[in-house]
């Protein structure tokens, strides 16, 4: 039997710490208080003394509670008995289902080797045509949605769960409303995926560090899902709210802070989630959809920052809408060269011309005359912002870059546009062609 | 051997407690189970020693046992470097991924350099002969390389051939020499030997200015903000901005013998672009693969932190190897921030006085001392090798203010700002034109570049004032010389990295279409109007993107610049007065 320490020495924020032998780094123990059980782990060892953090929280622990180590870090159970259920973030139910216990396996193992990595090559559809034509989803990319607390992500995650042809569905909440986490299960149940769907919920009115497990715990049981065969997709939301436990914990521990409060390792320690994100050769895939919602709007705060630097682009949502500036895949390249020749300079093009637009709008608010040129791209702007940013629309790849000539060729020459002649021969609106030449005629 | 046993445990820092010498920067194992985590010497009071493990450190308990080395942190060097992928300790990955599958393995060390292969030596020195470190003992073919096998590079003093093996093959662990050091002693020497990474190899005569231009096939780094052979640079940017794909092609196109790529705390993803694709791709000058000149060492974010510090230092070290041999070696290194964050860990663990956003106040030091380690040699033999160096840095919210980015500004030889801006706009590569410098030469012509510049530099003092005064207050005169500096802007600056003919351009043709835009842009126009103007510069800017996607002296290639020509001929009325002046004074300079 394990022994069990009833003398807490220290309760500081969310950690406490006790005197104790032969405690293993990141070993589990379980602390009994009159509030219940709640899990905590070893985050720390100094001679006999043992500092844990407690996922339910320092609030509520007393020195004469009970203190109970289990012997071995954190696992989870990991069997097709998951589909379906909803847990807490330290893997508990929350759905008054049973308890389960069987093949436990370790969370946060060991990154994949990168020389058994492969190169993505599988886009995830979507029917946006921001995400489609001008930031490509790829299967295995790892993927946050940048916003503004009040922008609708959480919809948007749950349409691109839906839209996705993936085998298997986790969704890791962290901080997440009740009723962003409701809105998820009737979505899912509506569009019949709740079967295929496992639930780790960490709600807003959960003890803080019960946060941190959750991803973990989700991509773990992602992990050996797909070693499994099975394609995954796993959204992670909010990620900030993940950040911000941290972020409590190192302030605890008396970690010097980098920036603006939070802790030096805040890039290695998402880093070592979105890194989870893989193709495994001859097996499935696990693809990461997250939120990282903005504090103040600023995309040079340490979360999105830091986020920016480890995934594989960003969408930028603002006005619920996908921002072209901001937004990227970086893996979009290693499909778009196989969807359709125009693609990727379409895109391109489109873009550059848009960004023109933006210029324009800036002179047009400070009172310039609008030029002949000012006035084409104005009007570009604003059929491009209604036909392809616009959320609603939902339609395939091939009929949005259709879409692209024709209000490239509404708006503009061929030459204006600077795409090259090439394309332009293949691609361009015939009718277009058509009307120019007679409108030549007629003057 | 010196041993201890764990007293604390924090994150990857372990302390000890030990019973005998201990030396800084020598490597530990700490012994969990069965696993032996290695592990380096940070810090040393009296008998407690401070280890950063290399190794995650969950199941690490306090009193578990740790021994120490008495070796400092080393890479192998010898044959067969080449086409490898390392981890941040020199793993070789692929030989783990054979042995363990999908998932790393802590605490499992294989040899960095193959033991079956078998290697055709050729002798170079002969019984009798008085040798010094790094002088060549004989030769083995490594893909399209004389690899030169070398005395040791720690072996001072002189030292006489007591003995060497005929031609013949050998494996690296098969002795090739003998030789007898000044108190007679015999040394048996096979093909490999150590060297700690944290020390630069000096075992050349000179060091000498960095003059020769390092080509990367980028018309706005070769032409504007140029790298040397021997040289540094640097690449900040915020996220997304193009570092990476920048030091991609780079790694690609670069004009150089051999390229170490140091893939430091960024996403495995990007490694394996290249691990998959090099292995295709051929490099032109060789006609052999691009991974028969590369060597990658990879510790990706989500591997060991402390491993990946290391990591710098085990590319640095191999670049530095291959440059003992005459050769020109580039060292990318992506990200330099990564490395200084793990540092920053570090130091936090140790509880060290703070500098500037909680990095260690030494941070500048170990910077320059990095950079330092790049630079063209002359070796005993009169042979020239170099080692350049390329980091990118990944400043926090993009802004270079912070301390990393400035303690490189402050050492390197040339900066490649890349500007949000640019890349939101999709203008690539997203370095912006007029905040980067070099202090190394241009591959173009002086006076045209110089001239080039100026007009890139007052297009955008016009662009700047057009936001206040508006197009209308703008004369036609500011107003052509916008559209020049656009027009360079976005046929010459920018550069199409993904098209399979304006991804990397020689030398040869920068030049020749150099001097195409340089009369373009010196010439004066018969414009009446800002939008003729404006529609005629499209039309030329047109051609030339149909220009730059032409094979290099093709056919079309010329029927489309004789189109260019004829375009611009048409309304030409005359060529600039400065431009006329830049050129003559450089005539006359020269004469
Ligand atoms: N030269 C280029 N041509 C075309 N697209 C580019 C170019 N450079 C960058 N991009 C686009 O921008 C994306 C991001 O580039 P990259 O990965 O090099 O950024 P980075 O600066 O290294 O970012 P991070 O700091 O996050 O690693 C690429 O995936 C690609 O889509
Ligand atoms: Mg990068």
């Amino acid at each position: 039997m394990r022994k069990v320490y009833s003398k807490i020495e220290s309760i500081e924020g969310n950690v406490i710490s006790v005197h104790a032998e032969g405690i293993r780094n990141e070993d589990l123990a379980v602390v009994t208080s009159r509030h219940g059980e709640s899990l905590a782990q070893v985050i720390r060892l100094d001679g006999d003394q043992v500092f844990l953090q407690v996922f339910s929280g320092g609030r509520g622990v007393s020195t004469g509670d009970e203190l109970r180590f289990l012997g071995h870090p954190m696992q989870v159970s990991f069997s097709d008995n998951l589909l379906g259920r909803i847990f807490t973030g330290s893997g508990v139910p929350r759905d008054n289902g049973p308890e389960l216990t069987e093949n436990l396996i370790e969370i946060a193992g060991p990154s994949v080797n990168p020389a058994k990595r492969i190169i993505p090559r599988n886009m995830i559809r979507t029917g946006i045509p921001m995400i489609d034509v001008f930031n490509s989803l790829v299967e295995s990319q790892k993927l946050p949605i940048f916003s503004l607390s009040g922008e609708p992500y959480n919809p948007l995650l749950a349409r691109i769960a839906m839209q996705a042809e993936v085998d298997l569905i986790i969704l890791g909440g962290m901080g997440l409303k009740y009723d962003d986490y409701l809105f998820f299960r009737d979505t899912l149940e509506e569009g019949g995926a709740l079967s295929r769907t496992i639930f780790f919920v960490h709600t807003a009115s959960d003890p803080v560090v019960e946060s941190l497990m959750v991803p973990d715990l989700a991509l773990a049981v992602a992990e050996n899902f797909a070693l499994n065969g099975k394609k995954v997709l796993v959204l992670l939301s909010d990620m900030t709210n993940f950040s911000d436990a941290l972020k409590e914990i190192s302030i605890t521990m008396e970690q010097v802070p980098s920036n603006r409060g939070y802790p030096g390792d805040l890039y290695s320690q998402l880093a070592s989630r979105y890194e989870k994100a893989v193709d495994f050769e001859g097996a499935g895939s696990i693809t990461i959809l997250a939120a990282t919602t903005m504090p103040g709007d600023d995309v040079t705060h340490p979360i999105p920052d830091n986020t920016g630097y480890i995934t594989e682009g960003q969408y930028y949502l603002r006005n619920e809408r996908i921002e072209p500036f901001g937004s990227l895949s970086r893996l979009k390249q290693m499909v778009n060269k196989k969807t359709r020749s125009d693609h990727r300079p379409l895109m391109d093009g489109m873009i550059r011309i848009y960004a023109a637009y933006k210029e324009s709008m800036e002179k047009k608010s400070m009172g310039f005359r609008m030029s002949d040129w000012d006035n084409k791209l104005l009007k570009y702007g604003t059929i491009f912002e209604r036909e392809m940013m616009d959320l609603t629309v939902n339609i395939p790849l091939e009929k949005a870059l259709d879409k692209g000539w024709q209000i490239l060729a509404e708006c503009f020459t061929p030459e204006e546009t600077g795409l090259r002649s090439e394309l332009i021969n293949e691609y361009w609106p015939k009718e277009a062609i058509e009307s120019e030449k007679q409108g030549e005629g007629e003057s | 051997m010196t041993s201890g046993k764990v007293i604390s445990v924090n994150g990857n820092m372990v302390r000890a407690e030990v019973d005998g010498d201990v030396s800084l920067n020598e490597v530990a194992y700490v012994i969990v189970g069965d696993q032996r985590l290695k592990s380096e010497v940070i810090r040393v009071r009296a008998n407690t020693v401070e280890v950063q493990v290399f190794e995650r450190t969950r199941g690490v308990g306090i009193g578990d046992q740790v021994e120490f080395t008495g070796e400092m942190l080393s890479v192998e060097l010898g044959p067969g470097l080449l086409t490898q992928i390392y981890d941040g300790l020199q793993n070789p990955l692929p030989k783990l991924a054979e042995k363990h599958g999908f998932f790393l393995k802590s605490g499992v060390y294989l040899d960095p350099l193959p033991r079956e292969s078998k290697w055709q030596f050729t002798p170079k020195a002969s019984v009798g002969d008085t040798v010094e470190r790094a002088d060549t003992l004989g030769i083995v073919p490594e893909g399209v390389f004389e690899h030169q096998i070398m005395v040791p590079f720690s072996f001072y003093g002189t030292y006489k051939v007591k003995s060497i093996v005929d031609a013949g093959e050998y494996t690296v662990d098969d002795t090739i020499a003998e030789i007898e050091d000044e108190e007679g002693t015999v040394h048996k020497l096979t093909m490999i030997f150590d060297w700690p990474v944290k020390r630069s190899i000096d075992a050349y005569e000179e060091r000498l200015k960095p003059t020769e231009p390092m080509i990367t096939k980028i018309r706005l780094i070769d032409g504007f903000i140029p790298v040397a052979r021997g040289g540094t640079y640097c690449i900040p940017g915020p996220f997304g901005a193009g570092k990476t794909v920048l030091q991609q092609i780079t790694s690609r196109n670069a004009e150089v013998d051999i390229v170490v790529i140091a893939a430091c705390g960024e996403r495995a993803g990007e490694v394996v672009e290249t691990l998959k694709e090099f292995p295709e791709l051929i490099d032109p000058r060789t006609g052999r693969t691009l991974m028969e000149r590369t060597v990658i060492i990879a510790n990706t974010s989500s591997m060991p932190v402390a491993a990946r510090e290391a990591s710098v230092y085990t590319a640095v070290t191999i670049a530095e190897y291959y440059r003992q041999m005459g050769l020109h070696v580039l060292l990318l290194a992506d990200s330099t921030s990564r490395w200084a964050q793990a540092m920053r860990e570090m130091s936090g663990r140790l509880e060290e006085i703070p500098g500037e956003e909680a990095f260690p106040a030494y941070l500048e030091s170990v910077i320059a001392a990095f950079y330092e380690r790049a630079g063209v040699v002359r070796m005993r033999d009169g042979s020239l090798g170099s080692v350049t160096i390329g980091g990118t840095v990944s400043p926090a919210g993009g802004n270079f203010e912070e301390p990393v980015t400035q303690a490189t500004l402050k050492v390197v030889g040339a900066f490649h700002g890349l500007s949000r801006a640019r890349s939101d706009a999709r203008k690539y590569p997203a370095i912006h034109p007029l905040e980067s410098w070099s202090k190394y030469e241009s591959s173009l012509d002086h006076a045209k570049q110089t001239y080039a510049q100026e007009i890139l530099f007052k297009g955008n003092e016009v662009s700047q004032m057009m936001k206040v005064v508006g197009e209308e207050g703008t004369s036609l005169n500011d107003y052509i010389v916008f559209l020049k500096s656009d027009l360079i802007d976005s046929v010459y600056l920018q550069q199409d990295s993904f098209d399979p003919v304006d991804a990397s351009v020689s030398v040869e043709r920068q030049r020749h279409i150099f001097d195409v835009i340089f009369d373009i842009i010196s010439a004066e126009y018969d414009l009446k109007e800002k939008e003729e103007a404006r529609n005629y510069f499209n039309q030329l800017r047109q051609k030339f993107i149909d220009y730059n996607g032409t094979e290099w002296d093709s056919t079309e290639f010329h029927e489309q610049e004789k189109d260019i020509r004829e375009t611009f001929e048409k309304r030409k009325t005359g060529v600039d007065e400065e431009a006329e002046y830049l050129l003559q004074k450089q005539e006359s300079d020269r004469g």
